[in-house]
């Protein structure tokens, strides 16, 4: 019996990253943080969608007299940006309701002649939109006595709004974004930071266990790094997906999706695209300074300023982002290279940046990897076979 | 017949020469046993054979071809640090690791279930390899350099950690493959066991190949060794006879050496009865352990190496 021929060098690739993924997804550590990470991103989608009925949905009832005018209350509402749900209940009923804080008001009296019952003080929006409302059937009453058209005149009144230019338009940002981002932001940091302790684990392993001699007999070292990068970040990625993906759920189910400016779909989708850019960039990171070490209580002192670098981003992205998503260290952050895919995915769930700034910022990103491969490749391959002390980065970059 | 050349192989630490021109050859179908005290060279030209290791000078060949990258696929490695993935299951990582030399999934699958079979470790398959004991995470490991069917074996220390029984497995497995055709080299502490299971010995020194050739080779290169048990013999008793030399003395029982010509002996075995009864007169041939011996501590005096012994002794023909 003679082995077959393999086919080429991605078989080999292919092998180590397969391993990688089978014998990651079957750990329990993975399975936990995979289950956490989805109650976090579910409970966070409920709290939100509480977080909106509370904030936009007003209730009114009105009576037999005064129904003809929920039309009117409705769309006066909405071009105040509140959303109002109109309900026909007897005075006698919706009194009662007012009371019990049911119904935030009740419309009494006739269509043209209503009062409205509140239980302390009438809600602001409401107001407004029953100022309006007073105010148009009053002009309609006198725009008739004296001879004209009332709906004529409304039409013009309403197309009568001053043209305003705004040359740095403010960010408008709801609730949701700003949970969106919060999010994307600890998503993906979380994320990230485990894949890429996996793998800096996963190169220390083979050298601990000396298994890299046996694997370097068949692989070359660039096969077994890339395999192992592709491994985990497949598994990474994934779990990203799951989660984005059940939060986008969520969301639908809870018809969250109809009264939000949060893009949902576009915010799962670039927070995908971000992680597997970033995991690339620091898994590379990673596997190189690992290969440094052969023990895996030296991984930590190693790693640390790989840590730093994602630990920097994250913080601003969580604390600041939100808040002042134009804030200058968030948009020049959300730029460089390193940093840009923890910090980038939360304007765009914010919406804070134009699509064509974040395409550029990804390629500004993508620039960076080969180099990356190449640096991170040389360090790997002359430092992976070197156990005992810890190897000197300049020794292992030049291959001494 | 394809062979293993190892051709002038050097290779320096800093100041460390730890290979110095090192040159042999192991036959198809011949087991080859590498012996030499730690730190003499053995790990690092078996390293240097499997790639993980650059030599400064030399090369290493395989039917006359250079043992490249492709060709390693087809050679069975132990290194001499054992290594094995300690949280992946014993069946799964041998499949594994016989996939990477290019086996099919089903043929990788079947070879491990058969190895697993012979080396006694089929119930474990299912075991993650730390869960194991030594002795058996060595027959894992031992597993891992032959589930590809390899046509070349290299171990390092294939022996240390086993019990008789493994023992004995172990040498039938490296029989057979020598049998199948392939060349096995070896490297071993165990002097009696390379003696019992080797076509071919080389000691190396310090990087350089001392001396090889076959066990009963190597043994009649030194001069004729004769046992006496005189019982009323005194000390220094053959200190009259010309050309004979006493090597040591055990009890009653001494061993000489004596000119290589014939019948030197009997001038020994004559001088021996004239001191009293002799209980026990016959050729001694040196064991291994002995030769081995001889070897390192000749040349740590810095004088010649073995008489009639040769740097670098061709194949015998099989």
């Amino acid at each position: 019996m003679s082995a077959p021929a393999r086919s080429g060098a991605w078989e080999g690739v292919r092998l180590v990253a397969g391993r990688e993924i089978t014998q990651r997804i079957r750990t329990k550590s993975f399975l936990w943080t995979t289950v956490v990470l989805l109650v976090l991103v579910v409970l966070a989608t409920v709290g939100a969608s509480f977080l909106m009925r509370s904030e936009t949905v007003l209730q009114v009832g009105v009576t037999d007299e005064t129904a003809s005018l929920s039309e009117s209350v409705t769309a006066t509402a909405e071009s105040l940006g509140a959303s109002v749900e109109v309900v026909t209940v007897s005075e006698a009923d919706g009194r009662s309701q007012v009371t019990d804080e049911e119904l935030d008001a009740l419309v009494v009296g006739s269509a043209d002649d209503f009062s409205v019952v509140a239980k302390s003080t009438l809600d602001a929006t409401l107001s407004t939109v029953f100022g309006l409302l007073d105010q148009q059937a009053t002009l309609a009453g006198e725009i008739l006595a004296l001879g004209g058209d009332p709906a004529a005149v409304s039409s013009a009144v309403a197309s009568a709004a001053p043209d305003v230019e705004s040359l740095d338009p403010p960010p408008e940002v709801d609730g949701s974004q700003i949970i969106a981002g919060f999010v994307v932001g600890i998503l993906l940091f979380i994320s990230l930071q485990i894949c890429g302790q996996l793998v800096a684990q996963g190169v220390v392993e083979e050298k601990t266990s000396r298994v890299v001699e046996l694997l370097l007999v068949t692989l070359r070292p660039w096969q077994l790094m890339t395999g192992k990068v592709l491994g985990i970040g497949a598994v990474g990625l994934g779990q990203v997906a799951v989660i984005a993906g059940a939060g986008v759920v969520t969301a639908s189910a809870l018809g969250l999706t109809d009264s939000i400016k949060l893009d949902l779909g576009a915010t799962a989708l670039w927070t995908t695209a971000w992680f597997v850019v970033g995991f690339t960039m620091y898994a590379l990171l990673f596997a190189a300074t690992a290969a440094l070490v052969s023990r895996q209580e030296e991984v930590a002192a190693v790693t640390t300023p790989i840590l730093l670098l994602m630990m920097f981003p994250y913080i601003v992205g969580v604390s600041v982002a939100p808040w002042a998503p134009d804030n200058p260290l968030v948009v020049w952050l959300s730029y460089i290279p390193f940093t840009s895919p923890l910090i980038m995915p939360i304007r765009v769930a914010l919406d804070a940046v134009p699509d064509w700034h974040v395409v550029a910022a990804l390629a500004g990103n993508l620039v960076v990897i080969p180099v990356l491969v190449w640096l991170s490749g040389r360090i790997y391959s002359n430092a992976v076979l070197r156990t005992g002390s810890r190897i000197k980065v300049a020794d292992a970059f030049r291959g001494a | 017949m394809p062979a293993l050349e190892f051709d002038a192989l050097s290779k320096t630490y800093g100041t460390l020469r730890a290979l110095d021109d090192l040159s042999f050859t192991v036959g198809s179908g011949e087991i080859f046993g590498f012996v030499g005290s730690n730190g003499a060279g053995k790990s690092t030209t078996m390293r240097i054979a499997l790639g993980v290791l650059a030599a400064d000078s030399g090369e290493v060949r395989w039917d006359g071809r250079p043992l490249d990258f492709e060709a390693r696929r087809h050679v069975g490695y132990m290194p001499e640090e054992r290594g094995l993935y300690p949280k992946m299951k014993v069946g799964e990582q041998l499949v594994y690791l016989s996939r990477l030399h290019g086996l099919g999934t089903r043929d990788a699958t079947s070879a491990m279930e058969r190895w697993t079979e012979i080396l006694g470790i089929a119930e474990r398959r299912g075991d993650e390899v730390q869960k194991l004991s030594l002795g058996n995470q060595q027959r894992v490991q031992l597993a891992a350099a032959l589930v590809h069917d390899p046509e070349i074996l290299i171990l390092d220390e294939p022996f240390s950690g086993l019990d008789p029984v493994a023992v004995d497995v172990m040498s039938r497995v490296l029989r057979d493959r020598a049998d199948a055709g392939a060349p096995v080299i070896f490297s071993s502490h165990q002097l009696e066991l390379v003696e019992r299971l080797c076509d071919r010995v080389g000691i190396i020194k310090a990087g350089s190949m001392v001396t090889t050739g076959a066990v009963d080779d190597l043994r009649s290169s030194t001069a004729p060794r004769w046992l006496v048990d005189a019982p009323g013999a005194p000390p220094g008793w053959t200190a009259g006879l010309a050309g004979v030399t006493t090597v040591s003395t055990d009890g009653t029982r001494s061993i000489v050496e004596v000119a290589d010509a014939p019948d030197a002996e009997q001038a020994v075995l004559r001088a021996a009865l004239s001191t009293g009864p002799v209980r026990e007169f016959a050729r001694h041939r040196p064991s291994l352990t002995e030769l081995y011996r001889h070897v390192v501590s000749e040349n740590a005096a810095g004088g010649a190496p073995v008489p009639g012994a040769t740097a670098s002794v061709a194949v015998p023909a099989a």
